[in-house]
């Protein structure tokens, strides 16, 4: 071996363990394979989205769920120009937080658009869901811009 | 006075670092290790059985095994057996969690030590993993992507302006003035190349000692006179990306405050992080002293918070400052804070 080659050998990145969702993300998947959103209250009454068993802030436990809408918000957006290996997306394509009506709390996903030239924070978007669902942040296949529905 | 310069807290020093930082390391990490640790231990003149605690910090993602740490003992030592422990965190923790052990008052020295070797393989793809495992890294968001998001916020809420990202890039060197930082291609919107870190292999190491032994061991001991660490939310939107709540309470608990800040030591890997921390720190945005190295520059998980604490008593043994900041940052977009203050003791 040359003194500037580097052994190598594959390795695949992985968590090769099996969870259990428990009864509230559990529940929000469970509503996204119906295709709906659900989020859950806090303490002062403002709703989270996506949900958890506890406020992330005060620890408290959270029991009561809600339905929250498909349109929303883009609070922050970037660009994504060339998707990487495991994106579930594979062509360009926005990142963006998206607050949902009835939600205080935006949540992580994709906007599905050609370009950024589009895109602004504040701009209306709304789920697009995948065909087959199955229990999965991916059912979401992305955001599209209100505008822009035709199905 | 501030409960953690009361008096009833043991005095803690470091008293030798030694670091190594390449973008591209061949090295395995046992051989990166092996000479940094002898380093400190031949600058203070202790040999393994001297020193009363072991401490470090690494990622196993990174080296792709469980356990992985434990290889990396070889470059210490560990028979006969040693106490000895290890963090799954930037070498900040391990320090800290050294310096508890030190007000346990069971040891009187101790080497802590980290390191992280990415370039073998996708460190985007390691960070991506460290994401809410439900709702966040089965989209798989680069780090990059995740720091925009944030940046856009900051511009868009004028907490931060374009002019004084190129101005923070200026001055931590990424690019040499404003025509070249606008000049440059926006490669995750809104940030440029020069707002984003470049990564590196590495490795550091320390020997601290308390009171006493200290003095023995070192001319001017950079002595920690106070050191917190706070966590925010993991769920991304629950935080208010434009604070960073976790710093200041740090900074605050700390004792930042309690006087003047000769030199800061910012892991801040992004134009935007710099910005934001010295705004929560309530540190001038533009320091008088330049920092001693700048994470951008050469980012290493897992050892660039510990890095900057070696930097910061750097310049306390060089006579260069009295009274130094070290931060540390983990999680996504500064999710959690280190900070510390350590003193060369002029008074």
């Amino acid at each position: 071996m040359e003194s500037n080659e580097r052994l190598s050998a594959p390795l695949v990145l992985e968590y090769p363990f099996t969870r259990t969702t428990g009864p509230v993300i559990g529940a929000f998947f469970t509503g996204l394979r119906e295709k709906i959103v659900l989020g859950i209250k806090r303490q002062d009454g403002t709703v989270l989205v996506p949900p958890t068993e506890y406020d992330p802030e005060t620890s408290e436990t959270l029991t009561e769920m809600v339905e929250v809408g498909q349109v929303g918000q883009i609070t922050t957006w970037t660009w994504v120009q060339e998707p990487r290996d495991q994106s579930p997306w594979d062509a360009p394509h926005a990142l963006a937080m998206i607050k949902l009506e009835g939600a205080d709390t935006p949540l992580l996903h994709a906007v599905l658009v050609d370009s950024p030239e589009s895109l602004e924070v504040g701009m209306n978007v709304r789920i697009k869901w995948r065909e087959e669902t199955e229990g999965h942040i991916k059912d979401i296949e992305g955001f599209i811009p209100v505008e822009e529905t035709n199905d | 006075m501030h409960e953690r310069q009361a008096g009833k807290m043991r005095k803690v020093a470091i008293v030798a670092a030694a670091s190594r930082q390449e973008e591209i390391m061949l090295d395995t990490e046992v051989e990166m290790m092996i000479p940094l640790i002898s380093e400190v231990r031949n600058k203070v003149g202790l040999d393994q059985s001297e020193l009363g605690f072991t401490c470090s910090g690494s990622s196993d993602f990174l080296a792709g095994q469980a356990f992985s740490f434990v290889m990396t003992l070889d470059a210490v030592g560990p028979v006969p057996p040693i106490v000895e422990s290890h963090v799954e965190m930037d070498g900040a923790w391990a320090f800290y969690e050294t310096w508890v052990k030190f007000q346990m008052g069971v040891i009187d020295t101790a080497i802590v030590y980290s390191y992280g070797k990415p370039s073998p393989g996708s460190l985007q793809d390691v960070l991506s993993t460290q994401l809410d495992p439900y709702y966040v890294a089965p989209l798989w968001p680069d780090a990059h992507s995740v720091a925009a998001l944030q940046a856009r916020l900051l511009l868009e809420d004028g907490v931060v302006t374009s002019d004084q990202l190129a101005d923070c890039a200026i001055r931590t060197g990424t690019v040499d003035n404003r025509e070249e930082y606008f000049s440059q291609p926006i490669i995750a919107d809104p940030l440029r190349q020069a707002d984003c870190p470049t990564y590196a292999d590495g490795g550091v190491a320390m020997i601290l000692a308390s009171e006493g032994k200290a003095e023995e061991l070192c001319d001017r001991p950079a002595w920690i006179t106070g050191i917190d660490h706070r966590i925010d939310s993991h769920h991304f939107g629950v935080r208010d990306l434009t604070a960073v709540p976790s710093v200041r309470l740090a900074a605050q608990k700390a004792g930042v405050h309690d006087g003047p800040i000769d030199v800061t030591e910012l892991h801040a890997a992004y134009t935007t992080h710099d910005l934001l921390l010295r705004k929560e720190m309530g540190l001038p945005e533009i320091p008088d002293i330049p920092q001693g190295s700048y994470p951008i520059k050469a980012d290493t998980l897992m050892a660039s918070g510990l890095l900057r604490i070696a930097e910061a008593a750097r310049s306390i043994w060089g006579g260069d400052a009295n009274r130094v900041l070290a931060h540390a940052t983990a999680g996504p977009v500064l999710q959690q804070n280190l900070v510390c203050v350590l003193e060369g003791g002029d008074n």
